[in-house]
């Protein structure tokens, strides 16, 4: 038996070696650095899209002035281009499906006389909310509207009717994609997501890259340990994962105003759990594939279901059950609720142990196949 | 007796698929000895070296290597031999005292500072301690690959062909290291095509097609061949060497400066084929065999054995 057990020096000689060998590789060091930034301008660019001009459709249901005032309103919201005009409400629908228009305005019967009875009509705004981010500010701009659009026709006699509450309800109607995603959900799940691709990429190629270039041999003949062999490749990747985190946080929170409910420190502190997790999936990956090629599929392979069913791209409760069963073992799904909890919703500690231990089971497990899988030899 | 040797090794096999890379091969090496491992091309020489040294499980066979067993105290053994690999296999992107840095901290060294620094001194090129390993000659890759294998003063080296690309001047110097440190007690196994080295170890192994053919000292070696050679001088020699190799009796005619060596492993046969040409033209000669004539002439036998 062969009893020697975790020796700190050959651990440590990994990791140095490692520091060293990621500071020359200038290369891949940049992209670290330039893929958040790349990426968050890309996002943020789509983010910024204020889209205006969005085709309507008007269902007038009613004829008095005040509806027209409404319209008139909303025309000059700049969001909104009445395109057409259509006479029933499956015609809207239809529209709507179509893709022909993203809303459809109705303006129901009745609606000047219930307004100046006082009782309050609903105006129903149907939206394409495939996606959120185009019908976002247009529906921001709608409420607003609302409440000023008639202040000018409610003068006088008809003054009471423009009180807090304003004088019609509106009801929006966000079809396709109920649970609307505003940026504030996107700029920190962009944090996962790059943390995701970057991270398992980067280890992915660590032990298979020794192995092309023949210095495996070399590190194979030495007495050495896989865990320190595997644990001393992930360290230095974890302060790269750190500079992207600070990187994100800094955009997010100048150039985005994404607000910072919770504390950052307690993100940080947490996403050490997340960074592991996936340069353990990476460095697992890099034991497993026979050459880089195969590691930078794997590591693709893995990128694509987290992005997509980790809540995302996709509303995660909107997904179906299987999906949802593979996104819950994935340590980005975990980490966006963590992320999102902390920034926007304030979460402490305690909600985030709920979503912590399961990113740290993950790489738990991972790691320890990544350990077995490690061939101690080069047959 | 064991204690005596530094390796100890007996049936090893190594299979790659259908091809029997290593076929039972014994090999013993006494503690302080200098053992010349030869071979042509792709008979064997780095597997057999990876298998003592764990990084090739060995499909059969075993044995003791400086106390341990090879197969099931690999860890032990890495801890005490120092294997130079044929191909440069250090961190081209790390310069020359990180490698070093880091193959001293793989081994624990206490004195790491010191270790580097003084092997960078042996090697001379403290100027270039910075320089990056990939920037390096040939030669000096290999320089730096045997300083860096010998860093943690192992008891053995599992050198591969590591004098190949060396100048003349440093492998001089080389070899007059590794006679200093046999003559402390380190024992080497180093794999070669240079004859002038071959002759320079104590013992020899000639492995061929995965067997041992031979193994002992130079002149024993020689002698178990029984070999004959002549040497002859004169007009035309290539002619006479065409002639010469069509007779079964003469193994090989290789030209050597202004003469021609003639060998044959059957003394009579080889007498008879020279016999047509020992005219007043020609000037012949007995010769000693050299390693290199046995060497070829086991290599050519073997070759004849495999595909008759
Ligand atoms: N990993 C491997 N997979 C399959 N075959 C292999 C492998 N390694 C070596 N071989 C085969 O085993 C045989 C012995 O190869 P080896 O490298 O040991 O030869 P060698 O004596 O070192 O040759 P050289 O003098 O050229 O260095 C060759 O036929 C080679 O093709
Ligand atoms: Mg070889």
């Amino acid at each position: 038996m062969s009893g020697y057990g975790f020796s700190p020096s050959r651990f440590c000689a990994m990791v140095v070696k490692e520091f060293i060998q990621m500071r020359r590789d200038r290369l891949t060091f940049g992209m670290m650095i330039g893929i958040p930034i790349v990426q968050l301008i890309l996002f943020g660019f789509a983010i910024n899209a204020d889209p205006r001009h969005l085709p309507a459709a008007v269902l007038l249901a009613d004829r008095g002035a005040q509806g027209r005032t409404l319209l008139y309103a909303v025309r000059n919201s700049s969001y909104f281009d009445f395109v057409r005009e259509v006479k029933t409400e499956a015609e809207g629908q239809d529209a709507l499906a179509r893709g022909e228009v993203q809303f459809v305005v109705n303006i129901p019967e009745n609606f000047t006389r219930d307004l100046l009875r006082g009782d309050r009509p609903a105006v129903l705004i149907e939206a394409d909310a495939t996606d959120p981010s185009a019908t976002g500010n247009a529906l921001g701009a709608l409420r607003t509207l609302f409440s000023t659009a008639l202040q000018n026709d409610l003068k006088g006699p008809l003054s009471f009717l423009a009180d807090a509450e304003g004088p019609v309800e509106l009801r929006i109607h966000a079809r396709y994609n109920p649970e609307g995603i505003t940026y504030y959900n996107i700029v920190p799940g962009l944090m996962g997501v790059i943390l995701t691709m970057t991270m398992v990429i980067i280890t992915g190629l660590a032990i298979t890259r020794e192995r092309e270039r023949g210095t495996m041999e070399n590190l194979l003949s030495m007495p050495t340990r896989p865990v320190e062999v595997l644990i001393g490749k992930i360290i230095p990747y974890i302060l790269v994962g750190y500079i992207q985190i600070g990187l994100v946080l800094a955009v997010a929170y100048f150039l985005f105003h994404v607000p910072m409910v919770g504390s950052p420190i307690l993100l940080f502190a947490v996403a050490l759990v997340f960074i592991i997790a996936n340069l353990s999936m990476g460095i697992t990956f890099s034991t497993v594939a026979k050459n880089q090629l195969q590691a930078m599929q794997m590591a693709f392979f893995f990128f694509l279901p987290s992005i997509m069913l980790s809540g995302f791209m996709f509303p995660f409760r909107g997904m179906p059950r299987w999906a949802q069963a593979i996104g819950e073992i994935l340590p980005l799904t975990h980490f966006l609720r963590i992320v999102r909890g902390i920034l926007l919703k304030g979460n402490g500690a305690e909600e985030v142990v709920l979503q912590l231990w399961q990113i740290a089971l993950f790489a738990a497990v991972v790691l320890t196949i990544g350990v077995k899988r490690y061939r101690r030899t080069l047959d | 007796m064991t204690a005596d040797l530094a390796i100890d090794v007996r049936g090893m096999t190594k299979r790659f698929g259908d091809l029997t890379a290593i076929d039972h091969v014994d090999l013993q090496v006494r503690t302080g000895e200098i053992c010349g491992f030869l071979g042509p091309n792709g008979s064997g020489k780095t597997t057999f070296i990876r298998m003592l040294c764990g990084l090739l499980r060995a499909d059969a066979g075993g044995g003791i290597c400086l106390g341990h067993d090879v197969i099931k105290e690999s860890d032990a053994v890495k801890r005490q031999v120092g294997y130079m690999t044929q191909r440069f296999s250090f961190y081209e992107d790390l310069s020359i005292a990180e490698n070093l840095d880091f193959v001293a901290r793989m081994y624990s060294l206490k004195d790491r500072r010191s270790a580097v620094r003084e092997s960078l001194v042996r090697l001379g090129l403290e100027q270039r301690r910075d320089q990056l390993a990939g920037q390096l000659s040939g030669g000096w890759k290999q320089r730096l690959a045997l300083a860096a294998c010998m860093i943690h003063r192992p008891r053995l080296l599992l050198l591969d062909e590591p004098t190949a690309g060396v100048d003349p001047k440093a492998r001089r110097e080389f070899w007059e290291e590794i006679h200093v440190l046999a003559g402390q007690g380190l024992t080497f196994l180093i794999a070669t095509h240079y004859m002038d080295e071959a002759e320079r170890c104590h013992r020899l192994a000639f492995i061929s097609g995965g067997s041992l053919l031979t193994h002992g000292t130079t002149a024993e070696v020689i002698d178990q061949a029984h070999l004959t050679t002549w040497s002859v001088s004169g007009p035309d020699l290539l002619t006479l060497a065409g002639r010469l190799r069509a007779h079964p009796g003469v193994g090989q005619a290789v030209a050597f400066g202004s003469a021609l060596h003639v060998s044959g492993d059957d003394a009579a046969s080889l007498e008879e084929a020279i016999a047509p040409f020992r005219t007043g033209q020609y000037e012949w000669k007995r010769i000693d065999s050299g390693l290199e004539d046995v060497f070829i002439q086991m290599m050519e036998k073997a070759r004849r054995d495999v595909s008759p």
